[in-house]
């Protein structure tokens, strides 16, 4: 654009500018926070109905805070239904896919990005349409296939699932990374006759910590989360997780909003520490998660 | 580097699980949708007689446009999204506090989600309804259990769910742009609209269209918050194409049907994808640096 043309507008606005510019911005700023406590009022709204009885709920303001503080609420979930098992299925369930799925995703995004063979392109592209594939797709079969190899209400089923449909997004973050990792130090290691395996596992593994903890990060949300695999692959109650046990069990509770709001606080509760103390890594996470497609 | 051995192995586990568990399977879709099989006896080959019916399905078509309208308004929303961050990435003191607080929903589980805005949208009791009769509103709507107003409500979670994840994005490519393009046309007079439209948009152009594939396509495959929230009701009236596959399979005990459904979910994704792909892809893409 050209000055002569900007130039008098540029002018116009010079003069009311201090006292203008103000008020702008005190309405964008307006506007933010609205946007903020959109966002956070049903969660404190939840905490808030997580402490009260049913009289309460229903007869004091909904924002109101609760006239006496019943914990009895969390008290009572975590010792009547199974909140604890869910809690320790999620719990081990999560872990050992996220460091499964990290692992493997390493080895392969090394193979792709370090070593030279023929196929590596069209590896690297079936992971990149995995990334499109919807999970519901591939449902069905994996249900039957688990049930002849009868895996059906057993871990495993949820364990190779997990790895494998967030292998992709795993490798599609850790692929930036690895390719902007120098290799000087490899090169030199392998003038020194040094193994592929400790080149790996000794210089390179140790190198990419930030991607492991953003990718694992990452990994922990989704499966913390996952609802589908576990309400088609698990029946019984002592190896469901929390997505799908808060279900059932909130179902029990109707009538109960204390009970309810109190079940679904211990199963957020987790992921909003967590968010706390690591926010930065996950924000990094999401944004190079997004990258996708 | 070129030992076939340690290439094997480092490559296999991952392409194995990814083979097994989403390629093979899928293909296996697309054969069940050629059968009809309850999921335990014989499968009867039957050709297309699953898809012909699918055609006629009006259920089905219902839960197809369900599937659309929620993709569509994923995607109006985007410019929701796109003017907060352009807010957000302007010199707003607090920025990074803000963009954090608006993600935090995402990161909830689906279930959790869903449950809680039933309890929001409860008729008498959620906090929705408690709020519009203390404004006078004598007949707040039913929402979840009002047919035509139930995709509409349900669309509310979604929007809160994903606003932050958004905006993040958004805010991380507008930060992203070189501060020195944005202070040379500040000198030359340009004003904030035209810094926002001329230069700010243009240039993350290429990350608005990733995030059109992803609000549109994600929305495709919706299921998780509609099975707990409404379970695709009342009447089919807030089916999507995931529920209905779902339903058909794994409550009808239709495998082959409820197949010849999750492919055609499969097939619609994926020809969205490589549609907006090409509708989005820009001949001369913009080079200002």
């Amino acid at each position: 654009m050209s000055v002569a043309q900007t130039a008098p507008r540029a002018a116009a606005a010079e003069p009311g500018k201090g006292a203008g510019r103000k008020i702008g911005y005190g309405l964008l700023y307006i506007a933010l926070a609205a946007v903020a406590v959109l966002q956070i009022l049903p969660l404190v709204w939840l905490l808030f109905f997580s402490l009260k009885n049913n009289q309460e709920v229903f007869d004091s303001p909904p924002l109101s805070l609760p006239t006496h503080w019943r914990w009895e609420n969390y008290e009572k979930v975590w010792t009547q239904g199974n909140i604890g098992v869910y809690f320790f299925n999620s719990v081990w369930l999560t872990v050992v896919s996220t460091a499964l799925t990290v692992l493997i995703a390493s080895l392969v995004t090394f193979a792709v990005t370090r070593m030279k063979w023929k196929a590596s392109k069209l590896v690297l592209g079936l992971f990149m349409v995995g990334l499109m594939i919807p999970v519901h797709s591939a449902l069905i079969p994996l249900f039957s296939v688990f049930q002849n190899l009868h895996l059906i209400d057993r871990p495993p089923s949820l364990i190779l699932t997990y790895v494998a449909f967030n292998m992709p997004i795993t490798i599609m973050i850790m692929l930036g990374f690895y390719t902007s990792l120098p290799r000087e130090v490899e090169e030199a290691a392998v003038i020194d006759g040094c193994s592929v395996h400790r080149i790996f596992f000794r210089i390179v593994f140790p190198m990419t910590a930030s991607v492991i903890s953003t990718t694992a990060i990452i990994n922990m949300i989704y499966n913390w989360n996952e609802f589908i695999f576990v309400n088609t692959f698990i029946n019984s109650d002592k190896l469901k997780t929390l997505t799908v046990g808060v279900q059932n069990f909130v179902g029990q509770y109707t009538t109960d909003w204390g009970a309810i709001g109190a079940t679904l606080m211990v199963s957020i509760l987790p992921i909003l520490i967590a968010f706390f103390v690591l926010s930065n890594r996950i924000v990094e996470g999401l944004a190079a998660g997004s990258v996708k497609g | 580097m070129s030992n076939k051995w340690a290439i094997a192995l480092y490559v296999l586990p991952a392409l194995l699980l990814v083979l097994g568990l989403i390629y093979i399977p899928i293909v296996m879709t697309g054969y069940y949708g050629l059968t009809e099989w309850n999921g335990i006896g014989a499968q009867k080959w039957i050709g297309f007689a699953n898809y012909s019916t699918l055609l006629q399905d009006g259920i089905f078509w219902k839960s197809a446009l369900h599937s659309l309208l929620l993709a569509v308004f994923s995607c109006v929303s985007l410019l929701l999204y796109l003017i907060v961050a352009l807010i957000l990435s302007g010199q707003i003191k607090g920025a990074n506090v803000l963009r954090k607080i608006y993600l935090i929903p995402m990161l909830l589980s689906s279930v959790a989600i869903a449950q809680l805005w039933l309890k929001i949208f409860h008729p008498t009791n959620g906090v929705l309804n408690s709020v519009l009769v203390s404004l006078g509103i004598d007949n707040p709507p039913a929402w979840l259990a009002d047919t035509s107003l139930v995709l509409y409500a349900i669309f509310i979670p979604i929007l809160w769910q994903y606003a932050g994840f958004y905006i993040l994005i958004y805010y991380a490519a507008l930060k992203n742009i070189p501060s020195s393009l944005v202070e040379a046309a500040r000198i030359d007079g340009a004003s904030a609209w035209q810094i926002a439209f001329r230069i700010k948009l243009p240039l993350i152009m290429e990350v608005i269209k990733v995030t059109i594939v992803l609000a549109f396509v994600g929305s495709l495959k919706y299921f998780d918050l509609i099975y707990v929230m409404t379970d695709g009701g009342p009447n089919n009236s807030s089916e999507v194409i995931a529920s209905y596959m779902y339903h058909q399979a794994f409550k009808s005990f239709d495998f082959g049907y409820g197949s010849a459904v999750g492919f055609f979910l499969l097939v619609v994704c994926l020809v969205a994808t490589w549609l907006i792909r090409r509708a989005t892809a820009s001949k001369d893409s913009i080079q200002y640096s």
